[in-house]
């Protein structure tokens, strides 16, 4: 069982999303199960600070060994940050998926739509796993 | 065989610096006994395998009459009127179909066990030394492709010098109920050494980095062994006919149209199986599989490329066009 933060939100495709609470910049990064999913991860490519997104948009990929992902706005908005350390070491979307492993921030536009508590998406990792 | 047991670039990296340990029960064993064995693999196979001696292995490939790949092989001679033909997972019930039926005028056996037998396959720098622990078999007199029957942790086994991944490394033939213990066995005389259980994915990498061709992508039944550039292991001298002879001897000599290349990436993004290999933006060729290579630090591919596109080349990885240098295959090789 791959673990699932209960201090976040959560996205069908396996992103997780901090910060909804505090107010307007949300972070995103791709969960534990998805890691281990990949593989390790070889290759990051994140979306260019300043850049619009709607909800669902591919904005990134992420790439391992065996596959490529790609990584979709789990909130719309604007991109205010991206982590280039993750770009520099892919290796730490394994090793840290939750902290040094975090992919982007976004400046939220409106109200965040369909995300899952850890609860839900419990339940839908323990279906695919 | 699972994807992978941990990390797969530690599994792959344990199989360049010490060993690993490989389930790849999945092959098929065929097994071709009589008077007339080696005539009917002769006859079957483009390798002549009757002039093999006993305790020899070799690389080579069943074709259809068109001289298409129907699968790559490796055939074992066991004793004088015994062999095992060792064929791909995807592939070895077509292998055990067509072997049968091109046998049928010779004095042979043709018997499919790949039910019966299971394989474990110990592979890296370290094998000798670990397997040493657990056989008195002269595994320092075991030439590479060359396999003897001995015991290993008091179980019977085949056991060869043979491999898929540009290490040194034996793999043993053993019987299904031997196989979870033999296993268990080896992972613990293994564990000093820094062995490591290995999946498919360090599996398929590192037969990349040795330049090694998979079936499925860079052999299938609508390419000759020349279009794969192992035009060598089709033996036109054997006697006799062979299936695929006539389409072979007419395409022998034919310019390449295309070869099988190497790619190093100058950028991060990794080519994959089916991507375009492009030379200004203009299609010429296609990358059969690609990954990140753990040695090199950077994606590398194997492609089939028109003969005469050795620069400016790129691969198109979902739209852009990503750079990519030519390189002499294999893109590893390990220090004998």
């Amino acid at each position: 069982m791959s673990n699932i933060p209960d201090d976040l939100s959560y996205t069908k495709e396996h992103e997780w999303v901090a910060g909804l609470d505090d107010g307007l910049v949300v972070t995103v990064g791709v969960t534990a199960f998805a890691a281990e999913q990949l593989g390790d991860v070889v290759y990051v490519q994140l979306p260019e600070v300043g850049a619009n997104v709607e909800r669902g948009d591919s904005v990134g990929e992420v790439e391992s060994t065996k596959s490529v992902n790609e990584i979709y706005a789990p909130v719309g908005g604007e991109i205010t940050e991206v982590n280039q350390v993750v770009v520099d070491d892919p290796g730490l979307v394994n090793s840290d998926p939750y902290g040094d492993g975090w992919m982007f921030k976004v400046r939220v536009a409106g109200d965040p739509e369909d995300l899952l508590s850890p609860e839900e998406y419990t339940a839908l990792t323990s279906g695919e796993s | 065989m699972p994807l992978r047991y941990g990390s797969e670039s530690a599994e792959h990296r344990a199989v360049r610096e010490a060993a690993g340990l490989f389930d790849l029960s999945h092959m098929g064993e065929i097994f071709l006994t009589g008077p007339q064995a080696g005539q009917a693999l002769d006859y079957a196979l483009v390798g002549h395998l009757s002039a093999l001696a006993p305790g020899r292995a070799r690389y080579t490939m069943i074709v259809n009459e068109r001289g298409g790949v129907l699968d790559d092989l490796i055939v074992y001679r066991l004793g004088d009127e015994e062999f095992m033909v060792v064929a791909n997972a995807s592939n070895y019930e077509t292998v055990a179909h067509e072997l049968r039926g091109r046998a049928k005028a010779y004095d042979t056996v043709v018997e499919d066990r790949s039910d019966q037998y299971a394989l474990i396959a110990v592979q890296g720098p370290r094998s000798q030394e670990i397997l040493a622990t657990l056989t008195d078999a002269d595994l320092g007199g075991l030439k590479y492709y060359a396999g003897l029957p001995g015991l290993v942790d008091g179980r019977q086994a085949l056991i060869a010098r043979t491999g898929y991944t540009g290490e040194d490394g034996f793999e043993l033939f053993v019987a299904n109920q031997d196989a979870v213990p033999l296993w268990h066995a080896i992972a613990a005389a293994g564990q000093p050494y820094g062995l490591t259980p290995a999946g498919l994915s360090s599996r398929d990498t590192l037969r990349l980095e040795a330049g090694m061709p998979l079936y499925g992508n860079e052999l299938n039944a609508e390419l000759t062994p020349f279009d794969a550039g192992l035009g060598r292991v089709v033996k036109f001298d054997k006697p006799g006919d062979f299936v695929g002879r006539s389409a072979l001897e007419a395409v022998r000599n034919d310019p390449p149209r295309r070869g099988l290349v190497g790619l190093v990436a100058r950028g991060r993004r990794v080519p994959r199986h089916g991507y375009p290999v492009t030379k200004d933006g203009v299609v010429v060729g296609e990358v059969t599989s690609g990954a990140p290579s753990q040695t090199l630090g950077k994606p590398i591919a194997m492609a089939y490329v028109d003969t005469g596109a050795d620069s400016g080349l790129a691969v198109d990885i979902r739209g852009s066009h990503e750079p990519m240098d030519l390189v002499e295959l294999p893109f590893y090789r390990r220090n004998k």
